[in-house]
């Protein structure tokens, strides 16, 4: 293919630990291939480069806490034909949106001995709060394995298949025995969105919700379920108030039995 | 008074994990001072882990960066079981060690292929570098898959292992895994041997400083998980008396703290390490080291690189250690009662002493987090390496002033994102009379 017709992908970063982005180089095995087939134009946790022109792609990491921030992701809005989301900071607003439940004053207090050097908002917020965005693709991190199904699908114009049913779907796919049932461990597979191949039942390990609620979600049979196996309300509370804490039906959740 | 101002940007510091910048003052031809800058958006870890159960801690802290978050799995199960009076020892020991090898090579050989040659070679960045070396990124990235392969098995994943917790782990690899594992480590060892000949070779300004070190000591193994802190210049001490030596600043031009040891900077991280441990180096380490011209203790900032590249050696045959040694345990993890406690534990992750310190509450609820990430404890020293340095390049033109302060600032593969990317060279040339 000739150069000047590659499409031209962009990476972002807000708010965040940096993993999701680098998911992207983690693919040790398709990385060469992937900058074969597209113009990886700029994306600063790999190589030097400069803000110009259009991009055909944005991959856009982290969550907005900044008023700069909330003024910056609307110039990648512009300069973009497609923006995707990566991971629960920028779906979500990530494990900083815990600041959202708390006075962030007190917060910059805790952490800073000169608070007023401090320049942050209260909340920490999904891009598409700001934006608008093609898509969201969940997980803290992301698995690179869907990365490159989305980026592939929008580079060839197609709908990307990311299964949108719960990872309790995925431990029957992969034959993994229930945590829950077998062992009585608390578990969020139930409630949680599929895209991890129910990684951490398979570590005999409960899920904890890291890919963030799946559509149209029964979390408060969960609880309730979860209450018979003896857990708290202030622990139901915390489990679902992690990485997606600000995510809809979690957060009720959380109200529902949290402080 | 006549003043000549030049003025240099960098948009955004690249190849390093967060947003930085700096700049950098020169009067009558000698730098006045030099300012590292962290915007990195503040999360507030430490307010937001109050309240938390004591079990949380490593799926949480992981979080605070992305690129080594084994080393915050690993630095906050220790200082919780410190704070509960429990030691996890035996092949639950060894496992993690193994896992801490994983995050070495993989995070090491990131920044030596990607991150830290192009600047040798002249690139802007791996990818553009891989049209004229193929072959030697490919290499990189065949080493750099086999550091993930072992934090994949024994963690879960590359990113955010999920089968770390306080005690131990949640399940342990079987034996054809390890064996599997074992097979894949032997498969690149030549490409590490082969790295520390090539990044030997590069050339490297002619820099260094009289710095003071500071990383763990082990009696008799080369540093992950345990050993007194000690420096250079005779500081010996518990991790638990970390606080009495070391004290965080907040400076005004950043979001993340500055650590200072007895008032003054320091350095952590692979130069460190290397150059107080020397002796606890695998053997064929210590080989590929000599073979590479470097002394027991090396001071150029600039040659980390082959520094990281003999630890990926040191890591491979620690790694292979275990693999030929374990044996299953009874239990994936020891049992863990919550009681109230202090807790302290320094670790060495790949940019060097990572410091967490836990109050617990009598239910195991955490009152009080404290973490002193690596690049908080360079970054005075980072800055001071800018100020000393920048000095004997000012014949250098604009463009490659600036790169070299970039290299500089890469030279220690800081993670900006773990000390609260974005860089910006400030020359401010003033000549009076
Ligand atoms: S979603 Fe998780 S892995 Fe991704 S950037 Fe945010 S904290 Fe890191
Ligand atoms: S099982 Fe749950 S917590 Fe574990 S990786 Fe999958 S979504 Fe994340």
């Amino acid at each position: 293919m000739a150069k000047a017709s590659r499409p031209r992908l962009a990476v972002w970063k807000f708010a965040s630990c940096d993993g999701c982005q680098l998911s992207l180089l983690d693919c040790e095995d398709e990385l060469l291939a992937v900058a074969d087939a597209i113009d990886i134009a700029y994306f600063m946790e790999a190589t030097r480069g400069r803000i110009s022109g259009r991009y055909d792609l944005s991959l856009v990491e982290g969550s907005i806490t900044t008023p700069h921030d909330a003024e910056r992701i609307r110039d990648i809005r512009r300069i973009s034909d497609v923006v995707i989301t990566i991971g629960a900071c920028a779906t979500s607003g990530g494990i900083q949106a815990l600041r959202n439940f708390a006075d962030v004053r007190e917060y910059t207090s805790i952490v800073y001995a000169r608070p007023d050097y401090i320049s942050t908002l209260a909340t920490s917020t999904a891009i598409a709060d700001h934006i608008r965005v093609e898509f969201e693709l969940r997980g803290c991190p992301i698995n690179k394995r869907q990365l490159l199904e989305v980026v592939s699908a929008y580079l060839a114009g197609r709908k990307p298949v990311t299964p949108a049913h719960s990872v309790c779907v995925e431990c029957k796919l992969r034959g993994t025995v229930c945590v829950m049932v077998a062992h009585g461990t608390p578990c969020l597979g139930p409630v949680t969105h599929a895209g991890c191949g129910a990684l951490c039942p398979s570590y005999n390990r409960g899920c904890y919700g890291c890919f963030g609620p799946m559509e149209t979600p029964n979390a408060p049979a969960l609880s309730q379920h979860l209450a018979e196996l003896g857990m708290e309300d202030r622990a139901i509370a915390r489990l679902y108030s992690t990485f997606n804490a600000d995510a809809e039906p979690f957060r009720e959740e959380r109200e529902r039995h949290g402080p | 008074m006549a003043r000549k101002t030049r003025t240099i940007k960098v948009d955004y510091l690249a190849r390093v994990e967060g947003e930085g910048a700096f700049k950098v003052v020169v009067r009558d031809g000698a730098v006045q001072s030099a300012e590292l800058s962290i915007f990195e958006p503040p999360r507030f870890f430490e307010a937001f882990m109050r309240g938390r159960a004591f079990s949380e801690a490593p799926d949480i802290t992981a979080r605070i960066c992305g690129i080594c978050p084994v080393a915050y799995q690993m630095s906050s199960v220790h200082a919780m079981e410190d704070a509960l009076g429990i030691t996890v020892g035996g092949p639950l020991r060894e496992l993690r060690r193994l896992l801490y090898c994983g995050e070495w090579i993989e995070s090491h050989v990131l920044h030596v292929y990607m991150l830290h040659a192009p600047d040798f070679l002249g690139y802007a960045g791996a990818i553009d570098m891989a049209r004229d070396h193929g072959e030697i990124v490919k290499k990189g990235l065949a080493l750099k898959k086999a550091g993930n392969d072992i934090v994949n098995l024994v963690g879960g994943r590359e990113i955010h292992p999920i089968n770390v917790r306080v005690g131990g782990f949640y399940r342990i690899p079987g034996k054809r895994e390890l064996a599997d594992l074992g097979e894949t480590l032997k498969s690149v060892r030549d490409i590490a041997v082969d790295t520390v000949k090539l990044v030997a070779g590069f050339d490297f300004p002619d820099r260094s400083r009289d710095y003071t070190f500071v990383a763990l000591r082990h009696p008799d193994e080369y540093p992950f998980n345990e050993g007194r802190v000690v420096s250079n210049r005779g500081l010996d001490i518990r991790v638990a008396d970390y606080d009495r030596h070391f004290e965080e600043v907040h400076v005004a031009r950043s979001t993340a703290l500055q650590s200072r040891l007895h008032g003054g900077s320091y350095l952590v991280g692979p130069l460190a390490r290397y150059s107080l441990n020397f002796d606890r180096l695998a053997p064929a380490a210590r080989e590929a080291a000599r073979d590479a011209g470097l002394g027991t203790t090396c001071t150029n900032p600039f040659q980390s690189i082959i520094v990281r590249s003999v630890e990926v050696l040191h890591a491979i045959d620690e790694a292979l250690r275990i693999i030929e040694t374990f044996e299953q345990p009874d239990r994936p993890s020891v049992d863990v009662v919550p009681r109230a406690g202090i807790g302290h534990a320094a670790t060495e992750a790949p940019r060097g002493l990572l410091y967490h310190r836990y109050r617990l509450e009598e239910d195991g609820s955490i009152a009080e987090a404290r973490i002193v990430p690596p690049t908080s404890q360079n970054q005075p020293s980072i800055e001071e390496d800018l100020r000393d340095y920048v000095g004997g390049w000012l014949d250098l033109d604009d463009e490659a002033l600036q790169h070299r302060c970039e290299q500089t600032v890469r030279n220690y593969d800081p993670c900006i994102s773990c000390s609260t990317h974005f860089l910006k060279l400030e020359r401010i040339e003033e000549t009076s009379g």
